[in-house]
């Protein structure tokens, strides 16, 4: 049973922390011409489809092209990891050739997720720059040189802990929670 | 939901359960979305060598599971009977642990002995994949024919499916009857007398001769081809006769009540089991067949090797 975790982003702070994240997104993208977003599933989706969202209210832009990337089939580690994994739709009904692409991740850990991404995304043509968000940046934790972009909440853990991003879409609330044991 | 497959091996359908079954159909819907990219490869299975064993004549199996290997990024090495060491009488053991002594990870084997890959799955280590064992089991056939049912109809539970043409040699029938039972469809077969094994309704199919009847009950039609390679005897009198009374063509198909799915595995006998009308008609799906069937046997190879030891 695991033991109750301790609330580290209220939802006031998250919903700030989301627009945020959204000024500094316009601020280097302005409109978001030959910009799209990808959410890697399942954690980034939920960030990207919010992020999207919020872009879409501030720049008064209905449509800002965005995708869902699956990583499982890229994975390094899906011959010897704890638990099996399973699979989530991709839906990238675009390439992103020449485009510049916001990587959308909700927790940035050891970077072997972003790594497998980027693999993944190279199947979709060659950006021209590709940037990542990530909502949690656990920044003592990295097993590869990748560093996120823009930040939501830098949080410094042992490795044995455990950081949880809950979506009011999914778990009934937004919030950020971290768990002394995975 | 099951993450991971029950079995070390795919010998059967009869060896999968209905959770197996869905996570493998689960599995190749996103292949399927992987196989329709620009770039139609994933580097999953990159650190995996794949033997396809073909013992027994094959274009579309062999090319299909080449292809879904290919996709996953494995190392593949090909054999078939006719040019190896098995015409100088070595047995089938020695010839897949030799190959196997090479650090193959997996097996994908056609035989025409009914239960060699069971005979093989006590002896090797490697994961097997049965391509087809003689009349018995050709699994990825049938669970590719159930996911492109599936796509079509949506959940099989409560559909009618008909399987018609020559059962009694076919392996497909009887890996189909399985997947479709195990996924809760009725099914029903429909031949002639000497085509339909003896005892077959103890397996809780129903079995009819009459093409019309079967088509008005069914939802979908799958026909198989008439196997001439394997009746050392006549069990028609002729293929022209076969066609005229179980032959499936599109006045028939038009003169039904409902819009009934058509589907044959290939190699299509144009003329004899279907017409030519038919089998280019809307109402068939044969080509997604094909299509499905890579995605499928991706499915099943990589769960496969995501099985931990």
């Amino acid at each position: 049973m695991m033991k109750k975790g301790r609330v580290i982003l209220t939802k006031e702070r998250f919903q700030l922390t989301i627009d945020r994240l959204c000024r500094q997104l316009i601020e280097q993208y302005d409109d978001f011409s030959d910009t799209c977003l990808v959410g890697i599933q399942t954690g980034g989706v939920s960030l990207s489809e919010r992020l999207q969202q919020r872009l879409s209210q501030m720049l008064d832009m209905p449509h800002i092209t965005s995708g869902k990337l699956d990583i499982t089939f890229y994975r390094d580690d899906f011959r010897t990891a704890s638990k099996p994994l399973s699979a989530y739709p991709t839906e990238m009904d675009f390439l992103v050739e020449d485009k510049n692409v916001i990587l959308v991740d909700d927790v940035l850990y050891t970077g072997r997720t972003v790594q497998a991404a980027l693999t993944a995304l190279n199947h979709y043509g060659r950006p021209r720059r590709v940037d990542l968000v990530s909502m949690v940046d656990r920044r003592f934790n990295r097993e590869l040189p990748i560093q996120s972009n823009y930040i939501g909440l830098a949080v410094d853990a042992l490795d044995k802990a455990y950081v949880s991003v809950e979506w009011k879409e999914k778990q009934g609330e937004d919030k950020i929670l971290i768990f002394e044991n995975k | 939901m099951a993450k991971e497959l029950s079995t070390k091996h795919v010998l059967g359908i009869k060896y999968l359960n209905e959770s197996d079954i869905n996570l493998i159909f689960q599995t190749a819907e996103q292949f399927k979305e992987v196989i329709n990219r620009p770039i139609k490869k994933v580097p999953s299975l990159r650190d995996v060598t794949v033997a396809n064993l073909f013992f027994e004549n094959s274009t579309r199996t062999r090319i299909s599971f080449e292809l879904a290997e290919k996709r996953l990024s494995a190392d593949t090495v090909n054999f078939s009977a006719a040019s190896s060491s098995v015409k100088k009488g070595e047995t089938l053991l020695d010839t897949v642990n030799n190959i196997l002594s090479m650090k193959v990870d997996m097996v994908v084997m056609r035989h025409p002995a009914p239960g060699a890959h069971h005979f093989l799955a006590q002896h090797i280590e490697a994961n097997i994949v049965n391509a087809g064992d003689g009349t018995h089991e050709h699994p990825t056939q049938a669970l590719l024919d159930a996911f492109s049912m599936r796509e079509k109809i949506g959940d099989l539970r409560g559909k009618n499916i008909a399987i018609f043409g020559d059962i009694v040699h076919s392996r497909v029938a009887l890996s189909n009857i399985f997947c479709l039972q195990k996924l809760g469809a009725n099914v029903k077969v429909c031949g002639p007398p000497t085509l339909i094994p003896q005892h077959i309704e103890k397996l809780g199919v129903g079995v009819s001769h009459n093409v019309r009847d079967t088509l008005e009950w069914c939802d979908v039609a799958n026909v198989l081809r008439i196997q001439l390679e394997r009746q050392d005897i006549k069990f028609i009198p002729s293929l022209r006769e076969y066609s005229r009374y179980y032959g499936i063509n599109k006045k028939l198909l038009d003169s039904l009540d409902s819009e009934v799915l058509v589907m044959h595995p290939g190699p299509i006998n144009r003329g004899v089991e279907i017409t030519s009308d038919v089998a280019d008609s809307d109402q068939s799906i044969i080509l997604e067949q094909v299509e499905n069937g890579v995605a499928v046997r991706m499915a099943v190879l990589y769960l496969l090797a995501a099985k931990r030891k």
